[in-house]
């Protein structure tokens, strides 16, 4: 029998105070700028301050959201450990590549090329964990995190694997940002305060973070939710989503009516816009519509933050107020759909129920 | 026993083809890609060889025939072109048809823009347009949309193992049941960023690449792009499809050591080739060619090297050679132009020469087949490790 794949365990850094809280009781809404920062954990509580002073930014946060979700997990090891980023440890990226330019090749340094590959965040929490088990990183835009996620369920239900690690992480590099918002990835400057939800201006509102999960093959006390199914779809028509989502739902026996919630990718990019508010206005609008980057920003593993998101809603079946897009409200929260997009690119509709 | 997902197409351009059959004639003819770099301009020119293949941005432009809006990286380029080549090579003529997948892999994507426009975006508008293909994922998307491609479409960025994951996804992707055919390989141009981090790593050669040799000075880097087209017995059967090879095993490892270095005893590279066994139903004695990782350099071929010595314990490691001396370690589509190389020693029955080899390596009694060599070839392994600890093992089988 095809083993399920449940989420028992969460660690998310973000930016918002995400740990030592209970859930987003402490959330703030920024509108007044179009890039925000990470909301810092003690990093000293989970790595060595020497050690701590060599990492980049991404692989501590990945670090510590990792370790959160193990224990919370109450699990002392994986069997695999999948992460997802859009841009790796970007600041590293940055440093290496000015370092070669400025310098014309000459005086370099090893450590911020090392850090630069994409996968240091997954090698780096292998060696912490000592992990010898599969080992992968995706990176691909929007669908990064998913992919991770696509492929952890698909070993837990094949078995070739009992639990897994799995996260989203990226970074903020003061450069990329400056070059996102000259190519309109990025909210323009002056323009605040920036609205998440009927957008009138192109770009988003960026954000950086780490979410890290525990998958498992069993039901046990800290569950948060059953991963039913994953779907990531490169290129789709604003028109096009809605068939898709049904087919999506059919396939797992569901319709429409069968979602609790839906959570959605609302970014503030007035261009893209329409991929959500279509749904939100039509197929979707007699369900409890909830949306997230506004607390935790854009970034292409922003969905991971979603996912954390909407795990614990269907654990804590509360709704923070500060997430919902309209005011249906339903008497309980046993199955979500999250749907993300970026750009018109690389879709993923995700599936959890109780 | 399962047999395996059969491999129904292949492209690839490297430095030593822009095409299987000229990659071929290469490879049996000894025909080095090895050279001095011509289409970036570096200080360490005069230092380094490198595997580049020899084709400008503008060439390539041509070649694909992209407008002047296009904002294609190198890395974009070349893979566009391989797997174009695969999918035709597969005689697919409808891309969507059936649930079809790209599973694409890069280390640096496409910095090779990056890194020449990188201080001139501000005041130049018209490069804006490279700002957004330097992330890995664009280049995937890029060739997505050269295929027409709508569906499933992701990139695995583990350094130079990266071909080999996006291999084992794709044959991953079949046997579930998930996808009915998908394309899988990788894809790295060139790029000042990785030469002058190889430097800093002081890992490169000066000279041409010597795998396996005790006197291995490093590397050579080179570019490449490669991509198979991965099928579904069900629709083999249905299209009646000739399957070039089999991926039979596969199996991903992390050597939990250090962060670029591989261990001494090589327990990633074990464990990767362990996990490939299991999953093929094969035993070691039923390799008849490994195609190793061996970049020359002198941690991987002793770790590799003590790898294979405890997977063969007893029984003699069969004919092995690294084809890096051919076309440089392309990083993370090394793992797809040898899968290529790989198909191509089973359907011809040859094992390729290990170029520039002279002198065992003192630590052990490994020998790698040296000159072109005729033999019935049913079973292939070929090995991948990347930083991170990062190691893959594929085996290959004739259908």
């Amino acid at each position: 029998m095809t083993k399920k794949t449940y989420i028992n365990g969460v660690g998310c850094i973000s930016t918002q105070k995400t740990f030592d809280t209970v859930f987003l009781e402490e959330a703030v809404v920024n509108e007044n700028e179009n890039v925000l920062k990470i909301v810092s954990p003690a990093y000293k509580d989970y790595i060595a301050p020497a050690a701590s002073r060599r990492m980049a930014k991404g692989v501590k946060n990945g670090i510590v959201a990792a370790a959160l979700a193990v224990k919370d997990a109450g699990v002392e090891n994986v069997d695999a450990i999948i992460t997802g980023t859009g841009l790796g440890c970007i600041e590293d990226s940055e440093k290496f590549l000015t370092a070669i330019l400025d310098n014309n090749e000459e005086f370099l340094t090893p450590t911020s090329f090392i850090q630069s590959t994409h996968n240091t965040v997954a090698a780096q929490i292998a060696l912490t964990m000592q992990c010898k088990g599969y080992n992968f990183t995706y990176v691909n835009g929007a669908v990064s995190f998913e992919s991770a996620l696509l492929d952890a369920k698909m070993q837990i239900e094949d078995n070739e694997a009992n639990s897994i690690l799995i996260g989203g992480v990226d970074e903020n590099g003061a450069y990329t940002t400056a070059l996102f918002k000259l190519s309109g990835r990025i909210k323009q400057d002056n323009q605040e305060p920036y609205h998440l939800l009927n957008a009138t201006t192109n770009g988003a509102v960026y954000g950086e973070g780490a979410s890290f999960f525990v998958l498992e093959n069993e039901k046990k006390e800290t569950t948060y939710a059953q991963v039913l199914d994953i779907e990531m779809i490169n290129t789709l028509e604003v028109n096009e989503v809605e068939n898709k989502i049904i087919s999506f739902l059919k396939a797992n026996n569901l319709e429409i009516s069968d979602v609790d919630a839906i959570v959605l990718g609302f970014d503030g990019n007035a261009a893209f816009e329409k991929y959500y508010s279509e749904l939100a206005q039509n197929a979707f609008a007699a369900t409890t519509q909830l949306y997230y980057k506004h607390l935790c920003g854009e970034f292409d593993t922003a969905s991971a933050f979603g996912l954390w998101m909407a795990s614990k809603i269907i654990k804590t079946q509360d709704v923070p107020e500060i997430t919902r897009v309209n005011s249906v409200t339903k008497p309980a929260y046993n199955t979500i759909l999250l749907y993300n997009q970026l750009n018109g690119k690389n879709h993923s509709f995700t599936l959890l129920s109780k | 026993m399962t047999r395996g997902v059969a491999i129904t197409g292949m492209g690839i351009i490297s430095s030593i083809g822009n095409s299987v059959e000229e990659s071929y004639i290469s490879l049996i003819e000894n025909k080095i890609g090895v050279s001095e770099i011509q289409n970036i301009s570096t200080i360490h020119a005069n230092v380094i060889k490198v595997g580049e293949i020899k084709k400008t941005n503008e060439e390539l432009i041509e070649e694909l025939h992209l407008d002047e809006t296009n904002n294609f990286s190198r890395t974009a380029m070349i893979g566009a072109l391989a797997a174009k080549q695969a999918v035709k090579n597969a005689g697919i003529t409808s891309i969507n048809e059936f649930r079809t997948g790209l599973i694409s892999a890069t280390s640096v994507g496409g910095m090779d823009m990056t890194e020449k426009h990188y201080y001139d975006y501000f005041e130049h508008p018209e490069l804006v347009k490279y700002i957004t293909c330097h992330d890995g994922g664009d280049v995937a998307d890029k060739i997505a949309e050269e295929l027409g491609l709508k569906g499933m479409v992701t990139t695995i960025s583990t350094a130079c193992s990266s071909a080999a994951n996006s291999i084992m996804l794709g044959a991953r992707l079949i046997k579930s049941g998930k996808l009915d055919r998908v394309i899988v390989g990788g894809t790295d141009a060139l790029a000042k960023f990785t030469i002058n981090g190889f430097k800093t790593l002081m890992i490169l050669s000066d000279n041409y690449n010597k795998p396996f040799d005790n006197t291995r000075k490093g590397l050579n880097l080179g570019e490449a792009a490669a991509f198979l087209v991965l099928e579904s017995d069900e629709l083999v059967a249905k299209q009646n499809k000739k399957v070039l090879a089999r991926v039979s095993g596969y199996g991903n490892a992390n050597d939990a050591y250090h962060q670029t270095a591989s261990s001494e005893n090589g327990d990633g590279a074990y464990l990767a080739m362990k996990k490939a066994f299991e999953v093929s139903g094969l035993k070691p004695s039923d390799i008849d060619y490994i195609n190793v990782h061996g970049t020359a350099t002198p941690n991987n071929d002793l770790s590799e090297g003590r790898a294979l010595l405890r997977i063969f314990q007893d029984e003699k490691v069969p004919d092995f050679s690294s084809t890096k001396p051919f076309t440089g370690h392309t990083l993370a589509a090394a793992a797809a132009i040898e899968a290529v190389f790989s198909v191509l020693a089973i359907q011809n029955g040859v094992v390729y020469p290990n170029l520039n080899f002279e002198q065992p390596m003192e630590e052990f009694d490994l020998q790698p087949q040296t000159s072109l060599k005729n033999k019935t070839i049913e079973h292939v392994l070929s090995n991948s490790f990347g930083f991170g600890g990062n190691c893959s093992t594929l085996i290959f089988s004739k259908s």
